[in-house]
């Protein structure tokens, strides 16, 4: 929608921002605190943008990732007043004050904002997240061709950003970090459910192990967390059922 | 002074590994939780409508009432289903709790051996009632 004259004069009068940070620094502390911060910020302006004005202006030792700022990178997932989202991609009015701000859960914290994503990484490697062929050997002499219809069945996980906002809001993860993770599962469905895959046979058996995909609970947390709008929990239901029909 | 490093020593997380013999136990476990849940539905609600609802409810339940119901081995068999369903449904769900909540490995063992010996317990002790019972021992 058009913003007229007023909501544009609106949109880019600072505003006082106040924002809590769950700090943490390990050469110091030994439980997580929060701190204050008020920052001057345009009610259209992002969350991320105000941990930058504290970060440069006001605190430098506050440690938080970033790369791209734009949504694509998947580098500032963050728990945003309770819920996992990119820094990048929440809008100061989008947000009730004061905003807080924790890292993702589930996963050790090492500085402030920035978690240790191994577990993570090792859950998304596990699955074998490549195109494996049965011809590998061979110099391909011609384009891998795909129908249509064949490239729309795992469209929605090819979206997987890796931020993990999804595998850190989920209940199990949080509980037990060696569940392989619903980000693992997306990624793995995207090559499962690709018809110039070879590798799904493979992979099933992989997400069939304990704490592989049949952990998941359907708590739907990560369905409401992806930042890419990708049907989590569908695509999980989807490796399960496919197991289930391999074991059969 | 603790480094950021000390910490991730101290810290370093447990992860996924697929290094492990494929079994597809798990799968047939969650099959299992389904198809069991679904009959215990219907078991149970029958089972509450019987025992509870009808007549004077629970209150008409005696040895008599008992011994009459067991003279049908229909009854038989849908009770024992009944006890064998919902006791597995039961122990594999308080397994799968176990492994979330219980990480260190000595204690989740000790947990898991509790929960299967009294499971089995059960299933033995209401099996053996079942199969045993004589509805002329109260005449």
């Amino acid at each position: 929608m058009a913003m007229d004259g007023k909501d544009m004069q609106l949109a880019a009068t600072e505003i006082d921002v106040r924002l809590r940070l769950l700090r943490f620094n390990p050469e110091r502390d030994t439980e997580p605190h929060f701190e204050e911060y008020t920052v001057k910020a345009q009610p259209m302006e992002r969350l991320l943008d105000c941990l930058h004005k504290i970060k440069w202006y006001q605190d430098s030792s506050l440690a938080l990732r970033r790369s791209c700022a734009h949504g694509i990178c998947g580098s500032d997932a963050m728990v945003i007043n309770g819920e996992n989202a990119l820094a990048c991609k929440v809008l100061v009015k989008d947000l009730k004050q004061p905003i807080t701000v924790e890292p993702i859960r589930g996963l050790p914290v090492m500085k402030d904002l920035i978690v240790d994503m191994d577990p993570f990484f090792q859950g998304y490697l596990a699955v074998k997240p490549w195109l494996i062929t049965d011809d590998h050997e061979r110099e391909p002499d011609r384009e891998r061709l795909q129908s249509p219809e064949d490239r729309a069945r795992y469209d929605d996980t090819t979206k997987c950003i890796l931020c993990a906002a999804c595998t850190t809001s989920c209940p199990i993860f949080w509980a037990d970090e060696e569940y392989v993770g619903p980000a693992a599962i997306v990624n793995a469905h995207r090559f499962i459910f690709d018809s110039r895959d070879r590798g799904g046979r493979e992979r099933l058996e992989i997400l069939s192990l304990k704490d592989g995909a049949f952990k998941c609970r359907t708590a739907f947390n990560c369905t409401y967390a992806c930042p890419r709008g990708i049907k989590v929990t569908k695509a999980i239901q989807e490796v399960k059922q496919a197991a289930l029909f391999k074991s059969l | 002074m603790a480094t950021v490093h000390d910490v991730y020593r101290k810290n370093k997380p447990k992860a996924f590994s697929a290094d492990r013999r494929p079994s597809s136990f798990e799968v047939w476990s969650w099959f299992f939780m389904r198809i069991s849940g679904i009959i215990l539905l219907f078991l149970v609600l029958i089972h509450l409508y019987i025992m509870h609802l009808i007549g004077e409810g629970v209150e008409r339940v005696d040895f008599a009432f008992v011994a009459a119901r067991w003279q049908n081995v229909g009854w038989k068999t849908f009770d024992w289903t009944m006890l064998f369903l919902s006791l597995l449904h039961g122990a594999n769900g308080l397994r799968i709790i176990i492994d979330d909540y219980v990480a260190s490995p000595r204690k989740r063992a000790a947990v898991k051996t509790t929960l299967y010996t009294a499971t089995g317990l059960l299933l033995i002790m209401g099996t053996a009632v079942l199969i045993t019972f004589d509805p002329r021992a109260g005449a």
